[in-house]
């Protein structure tokens, strides 16, 4: 069975939870075979072996990871070209994106970016889902040429454990000059919130315009329920909740169980950000806010009054 | 300094967007279009870093925007030229209908060559139609430059680009040296309107039309017969089934959380 590579989104080996969805979907396509670019096989060993990665390709050398996207693009370029993979799954952050992208150039092979969903389609060939057009449409594409090559959004597949060899496998690669041209000179980490990340969580509490710049009772409820808080491209702008949380077509795309979107009116920007989550409720003065159209359960009214006494009821109904 | 910025004419997120029922590509014909406003930050920041480099004494500083796309792109070269860019190239070739982003990159590379040695390409951080966000890291692939996207800040001096990037677990501070390729967030800047002066001086300023031959490109290494992918079907997605809207009475959160208990949330 062919090899499918799957490049580990992974903080120091700490692996994140779309790399086990990844091996999960590469099963469908052919045997799972890990790369582990940087630092930390040791912690990243069981959740990758628990997912069923046979092997794992390590590459730990500073030249990859100091520099932007284009040594690690080189790392999987050499991989493609040695194992003949079925297809290569990355995680579509905008890192991953650009990672295949370069890929996508260099293997002379098909693209497809933000895929909902990856199956094995007719005669072994990789057909994929995706949401477009702010969620208006979906649509099935294939890659034609050379290896397909697919990022695939957070939540895409329910992780399915099954044990995995995870034999590490060190690949010696020299990095080009011209791939290391672009340096990050520093790096400011980002306070921890203590909440899930965004694009991951199974669930979101998002606030917006009507918040009028106090996202406490937005975070109140959010952490009843352990949920993520976004915020929409209004309250950004107005500075009070920063981009990294922003939800819609200039930010995040989220697709958890459950959407929360309190005091957003649900501009078309904001709908590309959140129109496939699975359950979608919404809290707004206005009754004619377009989010309502896209609502599973919606109430008229004030957040201000509303999520408290719903933050209240959950804890109680959680006690 | 030189700057090629590169912009897209984008069917409006307002309007029915759709695909063409005859070989799946995206209607850019039958639905009204418009300069993707991502790429109005891109424009903002070319001018910025121009305006500068002039009031700083440097002489032959311009922005050139390039378009690749069919006669109605020709609206988005237009507005870029009204906010105050120098120049126009527009790509329009019947070759390149259906060209997907592999084959985007390839006639935006040669353009950019043919243009001649820029400082800086600047593109928006994605377009508001496909959205994939890969065409800067593929021009930077195929001109062999670096790539510098998603910036929230740029600077430019003394040959080398700095720029900010606000990622999800850390702040970083990326440099490289010119000519490079650098993609902008909306968080970089106020992208101007055009003033009155500036749509009168736009009707003045020079655009050159090329066809993909006028870039030593084979008409069958683009559009829809070259792309590496395929679009097999498209499905409007259903609309979502109406749901149950309560008017707060006082007791809107407890009805909150009883619908979330008995989704089964909590």
């Amino acid at each position: 069975m062919a090899e499918v590579l799957v490049l580990v989104d992974h903080v120091d080996g700490a692996v994140r939870k779309t790399t086990s969805e990844l091996l999960t979907i590469a099963r469908r396509l052919g045997e799972p075979s890990a790369v582990l670019i940087g630092a930390g096989f040791d912690a990243a060993k069981e959740a990758l072996a628990q997912y069923g990665a046979e092997k794992v390709y390590l590459v730990e050398s500073a030249e990859v990871t100091d520099y932007l996207v284009a040594p690690k693009a080189e790392v999987l370029a050499q991989l493609v070209a040695s194992a003949a993979p079925a297809a290569v799954l990355i995680s579509s952050s905008a890192e991953g994106k650009e990672i295949a992208a370069r890929l996508a150039i260099k293997t002379e092979s098909g693209l497809i970016t933000d895929a909902v969903d990856v199956q094995a389609g007719d005669s072994g060939a990789v057909r994929t889902t995706q949401s477009v057009f702010a969620g208006g449409y979906t649509v099935q594409a294939t890659v034609t040429k050379g290896t397909p090559i697919i990022t695939v959004k957070p939540n895409s597949a329910a992780p399915e454990a099954i044990s995995g060899a995870a034999l590490p496998q060190v690949v010696d690669i020299t990095i080009s000059e011209g791939a290391k041209t672009a340096r990050i000179t520093d790096s400011q980490p980002r306070a921890a919130t203590g909440r899930p990340e965004l694009t991951e969580a199974a669930i979101v509490v998002a606030g917006g315009r009507g918040t009028a710049g106090d996202f406490s009772k937005v975070e109140e409820f959010a952490d009843s329920l352990g949920a993520a808080v976004g915020a929409s491209r209004a309250a950004v702008d107005a500075g009070w909740y920063p981009h990294s949380n922003q939800i819609g077509q200039t930010g995040k795309q989220v697709s958890p169980q459950l959407y929360v979107a309190a005091g957003i009116s649900g501009a078309i920007q904001h709908r590309a950000g959140m129109q496939t989550s699975k359950t979608i409720i919404a809290i707004n003065k206005d009754d004619e806010a377009p989010i309502f159209e896209l609502v599973d359960f919606g109430v008229v009214g004030d957040l201000f009054t509303v999520l408290p006494q719903a933050t209240a009821a959950v804890k109680a109904a959680k006690a | 300094m030189n700057i090629v910025v590169c912009v897209k004419h984008v069917p409006d997120a307002q309007s029915d967007r759709t695909f063409n029922e005859s070989d799946n590509t995206t209607d850019r014909v039958g639905v009204d279009g418009l300069l993707s406003e991502l790429d109005e930050y891109a424009i903002e920041a070319g001018l910025k870093l121009v305006e500068s480099a002039v009031a700083g004494g440097a002489d032959e500083s311009m922005v050139t925007v390039l378009t690749v796309g069919p006669d109605k792109a020709a609206d988005a070269i237009k507005k870029a030229l009204q906010m105050g860019a120098h120049a126009g190239v527009h790509v329009n070739d019947k070759a390149i209908h259906g060209s997907d982003a592999v084959a985007t990159s390839l006639i935006l590379a040669e353009a950019v060559k043919k243009i001649g040695s820029p400082d800086l390409i600047l593109t928006g951080m994605g377009s508001t139609d496909a959205a994939m966000g890969v065409v800067p890291a593929m021009l930077a692939e195929r001109l062999g430059l670096p790539q510098v996207t998603h910036a929230s800040e740029l600077a430019v001096e003394g040959g080398t680009v700095t720029i900010r990037r606000d990622g999800d677990v850390a702040s970083e501070t990326i440099a490289a040296s010119l000519p490079a390729v650098v993609s902008v967030t909306d968080q970089i800047n106020e992208p101007r309107y055009p003033s009155f002066k500036g749509i009168m001086a736009a009707k003045k300023k020079p655009v050159e039309t090329w066809s993909v031959s006028d870039l030593g490109l084979d008409a069958a290494s683009v559009g829809l017969a070259a792309a590496w992918t395929k679009v097999e079907s498209f499905a409007k997605r259903p609309p979502r089934a109406k749901g149950q809207i309560v008017t707060d009475e006082g007791d809107g959160g407890t009805k909150l959380a009883e619908f979330l208990s008995a989704q089964k949330f909590i």
